[in-house]
């Protein structure tokens, strides 16, 4: 109890479309405890981006409680919480959110610059050190629309973790890759996890889940069921059995 | 958020998206330039025409026959015949307002020189006349009291008729010519004077002693007007009052009577002038306010377009750790970027228009220190506002909520 990063109790969400309610989350309880590596699965539609975002401190629920770090987030005002997911937290989401025109290593910096006490040489050290750890460095001066999708997905993990977050929270992180990236980043997850870092990230595929510690399966608003992962996938072991299928690797 | 890294982000927005921060400039460049233009053409025209005015003598008193329609009949030559050179004696012994005072007879008629004529005024007057209208003598000299008593038939010539009879820049000075077919020496020639305000050719035109032109060139007893100086500007309406008075009395006119004469004085005439370009420069500025007008809306359509488009950004950047008011903050300061520049852009472009403008239509252009801090402050103002204003919306939505906006 006393080493749960994340404490909900009860957590619900509705969302009023017209007159019509959507009970996204019908009061799910989680705990997670610092240093696991969660998976969240589940059909579509089943509150996954919903609780992550909760989670994200990016929306508030209709009810429940919400333990981070130790301290309730629910009593929180907008400027608290903007702090939290500034020193804390690092989101990945589904759709990279980059900004446009912009390149990898300022989209990286970002967080930083909310960060008042971050010098800019500072800043940019840890910037060019979270591209390197996606291993983008030679991108770094290269626009999103110059980068493929598992580029961007990797520019967008690496703004998750310039500010060298607690907790990681990363929407299918994968969703849009091919199998050998997919493995990839779960490598880099699998490592920035043995380094003590805290990670959630949902995802429908059971393959990927397996390199997490511990499974969450979602359904109806409701956690269905929760398990430890026995057979743990280590990635950089799987990523020896892969074929090298990556176009770019060949062009090095 | 510290001010460098406010300023680094602000730029680097605005950097992004170089179209829609050109575009919002425009909007404030065509504001302020147009404003300035207009109000610096209308202030310049002003002060030209008051120029004008004053180098006409604003201690000027013109005092011209009343010639009045009575229910529409004129009533003719007696009317026109009012004044009479005894009137300028009077006045010159009894006015004490008035500092110099000279008749004036027109007769208007060809003047030739050898084979070249032209068509002009010649002026009657004594030798004050130059003093009272401000005339200067550019070479030769101006006829004497002498002269005038004994008839001469000595002339001075505007510049443009020098030019016709004698071409361009020559001195004519002692040469004799035909006015009316009655020999004439030329003793002097005016300075140029170049166009009045009303775009009259101030030079056309043959000074010559009012006797000769009263006797031999007009063949009449009355004169056509009275030219004199008030002692000072601000005595201009006293001595306009005491002109009144004097005349009337000689006059013999009853109380029931109406004058039989007409003052103007110049400092009147520049009011009636000054009201007329004010209102010219309220046109103007009328003008320039709706150009200002359709520039604010503009960059107001721009900064509402802009901030949907960006609800995105705004979500980004909440949801790694902004705080709505760094958000507002970065949008004010991009605006206020946008604003200085463009309106910085916009003073520049209002007075190099402005210029041309003046150049075009030969008048000066006066750019005012108020029209250029109106138009930047307008513009400004209108640009911050609508720049910031439309982000505070999107600023306090939800972090998920600005992310998913469509
Ligand atoms: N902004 C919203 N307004 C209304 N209803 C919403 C909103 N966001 C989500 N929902 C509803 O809440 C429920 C849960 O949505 P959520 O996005 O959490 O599902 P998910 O598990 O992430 O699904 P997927 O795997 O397809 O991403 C859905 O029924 C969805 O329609
Ligand atoms: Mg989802």
């Amino acid at each position: 109890m006393d080493n749960s990063i994340i404490e909900i109790r009860q957590l619900r969400k509705d969302y009023h479309v017209g007159e019509v309610v959507v009970h996204a989350l019908r009061g799910v309880d989680l705990q997670i405890k610092e240093g696991e590596f969660v998976a969240i699965m589940g059909m579509s539609g089943s509150g996954k981006s919903t609780m992550l975002n909760i989670l994200g401190c990016l929306d508030q629920p209709t009810a429940g409680d919400y333990f981070l770090d130790g301290t309730n987030v629910n009593s929180m005002n907008r400027d608290e919480l903007a702090r939290l997911r500034n020193r804390k937290l690092g989101f990945v989401f589904q759709a990279y959110n980059l900004l446009p025109r912009t390149t990898a290593l300022e989209n990286v910096e970002l967080p930083l610059f909310y960060n008042p006490r971050m010098k800019s040489k500072e800043r940019l050290e840890r910037a060019v050190l979270a591209l390197e750890a996606v291993g983008l460095k030679e991108r770094m001066g290269h626009m999103p629309n110059q980068l493929s999708g598992g580029q961007q997905q990797r520019v967008a993990i690496a703004r998750s973790l310039v500010n060298d977050p607690v907790l990681i929270l990363a929407d299918e992180p994968t969703g849009n890759l091919d199998t050998r990236t997919s493995v990839e980043i779960m490598e880099l997850f699998q490592s920035l996890n043995d380094k003590g870092r805290t990670i959630v990230f949902v995802t429908h595929e059971p393959d990927i889940a397996k390199f997490a510690t511990r499974n969450v399966m979602f359904r109806d608003g409701r956690i269905q069921r929760e398990n430890m992962v026995t057979d743990r996938l280590i990635a950089s072991d799987v990523l020896l059995t892969l074929p090298v299928e990556n176009i770019e690797e060949f062009e090095n | 958020m510290n001010i460098k890294n406010l300023l680094k982000i602000a730029v680097r927005a605005l950097v992004r998206n170089k179209l829609r921060a050109i575009l919002t400039m425009l909007g404030i460049i065509i504001g302020v330039a147009s404003v300035i233009a207009m109000l610096a053409i209308g202030e310049g025209s002003k002060k030209n025409i008051q120029d004008e005015m004053s180098s006409m003598g604003t201690n000027l008193i013109m005092i011209m026959p009343n010639m009045q329609m009575r229910g529409g009949v004129s009533l003719g030559a007696s009317s026109s015949m009012a004044l009479k050179m005894s009137d300028v004696e009077t006045l010159r012994n009894e006015a004490v307002y008035l500092s110099a005072v000279s008749p004036q007879v027109s007769a208007s008629g060809q003047v030739i020189y050898g084979n070249q004529n032209t068509q002009t005024t010649v002026h009657g007057v004594s030798e004050e006349y130059l003093d009272i209208r401000k005339l200067e003598i550019g070479s030769g000299r101006i006829f004497s009291s002498s002269e005038v008593r004994g008839m001469s038939k000595v002339c001075i010539l505007g510049t443009t008729v020098v030019e016709n009879l004698f071409g361009e820049g020559a001195d004519p000075v002692g040469v004799t010519i035909r006015i009316k077919n009655l020999p004439f020496e030329v003793i002097g020639v005016l300075e140029d004077k170049g166009e009045s305000g009303m775009g009259q050719d101030q030079d056309d035109l043959i000074l010559a002693p009012y006797t000769t032109v009263q006797r031999r060139l007009a063949a009449i007893d009355y004169i056509n007007g009275i030219y004199a100086s008030a002692v000072s500007e601000e005595k201009s309406t006293a001595a306009a009052d005491e002109v009144t008075e004097i005349l009337r009395r000689t006059h013999k006119l009853k109380e029931s009577d109406e004058d039989d004469f007409r003052i103007m004085s110049q400092s009147e005439l520049l009011e009636t002038v000054s009201s007329i370009t004010d209102i010219m420069t309220y046109l103007l500025g009328a003008i320039a306010g709706i150009s200002l007008l359709v520039g604010g809306i503009g960059i107001m359509n721009i900064m509402f377009v802009s901030v949907t488009e960006r609800t995105r950004e705004i979500g980004l950047r909440m949801s790694i750790g902004g705080r709505s008011r760094d958000i507002l903050r970065q949008f004010l300061v991009e605006s206020i970027i946008m604003s200085i520049l463009g309106g910085a852009l916009g003073v520049v472009f209002g007075y190099l228009i402005a210029t041309a403008a003046g150049t075009l239509m030969g008048s000066p252009v006066v750019v005012t220190t108020q029209s250029v801090i109106l138009a930047f402050a307008v513009c400004f103002v209108i640009g911050v506002f609508f720049g910031w204003y439309p982000a505070r919306k999107a600023a306090n939505l939800n972090p998920i909520d600005a992310l998913r906006y469509e």
